[in-house]
């Protein structure tokens, strides 16, 4: 043990003297309170404990957390402590932790058995389901009452917006774009090297940029720049009561703030998705002409009659269903979004996840079906 | 301006809940057209949730809230729409559209429900931030300008269509003594001059003392109102001992134990 003491006195009857001698400090180390507990175990007749401090030369919250342990424990082994003998300061300390103890209401239990874990993961589940459902009416009423021209829409806020999906977007979406097609291109090369059609690189890139990878590479891209912001943005305005604020205004805050936004991405995503499948036939076009040998005519003649119109819709349709995916997702997130910093946090990790899960989801049933009817 | 005995909102029987955990149960209360009346109580005790069900944000678990003769709660959406234009809010932080500036947050509803041409709703903004010492910063975005300037360009917003009732969120808080201060008069002078009427949401008790003329205490452990009136009169008269405490800081413990 470090520099405080701890002596034991029985001489009076029934009563345990504590005499506590030496510097108490934080800094120095506590002395566990379980060595006074095997001492009163071993002296079963104690009901009362006394102190001494007179030759304690200084202390901090080291004595207090000690002699709070101590009266917890006395507590339970119903024995009285008379602090007489304590510091003064300590005493009011130790009032004050009392003091408070009374108004502090006891915790519930909230662990749950584990079947009602499950079920409340499944009701869950439904809720969300719902919440989806729900949402996607809230965002019908206004889109009918935009298209008759009803619904109030603000130009400003939506170019706004129009720019911060788009042409803000144009340089992350170059660069992946760009390695997408060098990458598809070097994969094509090592195959097709094997065979010396190396040419056939060029129906390659240009057939998975058009008809899926821009697409979706677009669509993951925007999920994590543009929808998160979205739901982040939306989940910050719900924490600062701006939504609150828009509905005593009697302003529908789907119509103020999600269908702009939606808008905004469906718009955006395709057009997005056609500079990507440029850049990425521009990215393959690069490497095999300058890297793998190959005649740029040759490619560009082979890309023009491997890419067909059919390729082009297909991409187009993809990148029409991921603007509304990514765009619902994080604008859902956002809206329900908890009023706290953590809640913030959630939303717009929730929207990604979501989103990208639903792309690729998206993207397999777009697949199968145009599998099945042999586009 | 003088206090009428024509009723402006009057709560009946209102319990307040979130799932199955009850907040407040049997409300009763009428406030008069030109009362500053404050919803008063410890943190955590409901009272934001009682302004959110008189406000139309959540609706209460049972009870009615009346706007005149009319039933809010069981009004259909439009005749809710209809009631809230009829009151403005001021919440906590501002809540101002941080998108938007200064003038466009106030412009919103005027816009809205309003058939002023562009020049005029620019006219009457520019006025409505000058009574809340904001002259010349319609150009502002939220972002730029200090807490206080927020809450009085809430304010400046709460008041755009000259509400009936303007509902405050705890006007004070977060704000320093001189523009808290400087809050509460703005509210005394609005309220002469519009002849509005006011709801105070607070705990503050330099403000309750200085602008309310009638209140109620809402107490979390009974869960209901346990005195209402003049909050002088209250500090004066009251027997309650939660009462008393509160309103003498816990320097009087009242009569418990």
């Amino acid at each position: 043990m470090p520099s405080e003491k701890i002596n034991f006195d029985y001489s009076i009857p029934k009563t345990l003297q504590i005499n506590l001698t030496g510097t108490w400090l934080m800094s120095s180390g506590i002395p566990a309170v379980s060595e006074i507990s095997s001492q009163l175990s071993s002296r079963g007749d104690v009901t009362r404990i006394i102190f001494d401090t007179s030759k304690i030369s200084k202390w901090d919250s080291g004595l207090v957390s000690f002699l709070f342990g101590l009266s917890k424990e006395c507590q339970q082994k119903n024995i009285k402590i008379d602090r007489k003998g304590l510091p003064q300061g300590v005493c009011k300390l130790l009032d004050l932790t009392e003091k408070l103890a009374e108004r502090i209401k006891p915790q519930e239990n909230r662990e749950e058995p584990f079947l009602q874990r499950i079920g409340g993961k499944v009701l869950q589940l439904k809720e969300s389901v719902l919440s989806l459902l729900g949402f996607l009416g809230e965002i019908a009423v206004p889109l009918n009452s935009l298209i008759a021209g009803k619904a109030y829409f603000r130009l400003d806020d939506f170019t706004l917006i129009l720019q911060r999906c788009g042409a803000d977007a144009l340089g992350l979406v170059s660069l992946i774009s760009v390695l997408v097609g060098v990458i598809l291109a070097f994969i094509g090369a090592i195959q097709l090297q094997i065979f010396g059609a190396q040419i056939y690189i060029a129906d390659i890139v240009g057939i998975a940029m058009v008809r899926v990878m821009g697409a979706v590479m677009t669509g993951i891209i925007m999920s994590g720049r543009t929808g998160a912001s979205f739901a982040a943005e939306l989940g910050i305005m719900q924490t600062n009561e701006e939504i609150d604020a828009l509905k005593t205004f009697g302003v529908n805050p789907v119509e103020f703030l999600v269908v702009p936004r939606i808008l905004a991405l469906v718009v955006m995503l395709p057009l997005l998705t056609l500079y990507a499948d440029f850049m990425g036939i521009l990215g393959g076009y690069v490497i095999s002409t300058g890297v793998l040998g190959i005649n740029p005519v040759e490619y560009l003649n082979h890309t023009q009659s491997a890419v067909k119109l059919s390729n082009l819709w297909i991409g187009l349709i993809h990148s029409f269903v991921f603007g509304i995916i990514i765009a619902i997702s994080g604008c859902l997130r956002g809206m329900n979004c908890e009023r706290s910093a953590n809640g913030v946090g959630e939303a717009t990790t929730s929207a990604v996840v979501t989103s990208i899960t639903s792309i690729v989801i998206a993207t397999a049933i777009i697949t199968f079906v145009c599998q099945v009817l042999g586009v | 301006m003088k206090q009428t005995s024509e009723v402006v909102v009057e709560v009946r029987n209102l319990d307040l809940s979130y799932d199955d955990y009850v907040v407040m149960r049997n409300l009763n209360f009428k406030i008069l057209k030109g009362d500053v009346f404050i919803i008063m109580g410890g943190s955590g005790c409901g009272k934001s949730t009682l302004l959110k069900s008189l406000i139309g944000l959540r609706a209460p678990a049972g009870g009615e809230v009346f706007y005149g003769e009319k039933n809010f709660w069981r009004e259909d959406e439009p005749g809710q729409k209809d009631l809230m234009r009829r009151f403005g809010v001021l919440y906590q932080g501002g809540a101002l559209w941080s998108s938007l500036t200064l003038g466009e947050n106030v412009a919103l509803s005027l816009e809205l429900y309003s058939n002023l041409s562009a020049s005029q709703i620019r006219d009457v903004v520019e006025l409505k931030l000058a009574l809340v010492g904001l002259s010349g910063y319609a150009q502002f975005y939220p972002s730029e300008i200090s807490g206080g300037m927020r809450k009085r360009a809430g304010l400046a917003r709460a008041i755009a269509l000259d509400p009936d009732i303007i509902f405050f969120d705890e006007p004070s808080a977060g704000l320093d003594p001189v523009n808290a201060r400087m809050l509460d008069d703005l509210i005394l002078q609005l309220r002469d001059t519009l002849g509005a009427t006011f709801v105070v949401v607070t705990h503050e008790l330099a403000s309750i003392f200085a602008i309310g003329n009638n209140s109620v205490f809402l107490d979390a452990n009974s869960k209901t109102i346990i005195a209402e009136g003049n909050p002088k009169d209250l500090l004066a008269n009251s027997k309650d001992p939660h009462v008393i405490e509160f309103l003498t800081r816990g320097q009087k413990q009242g009569v418990r134990q």
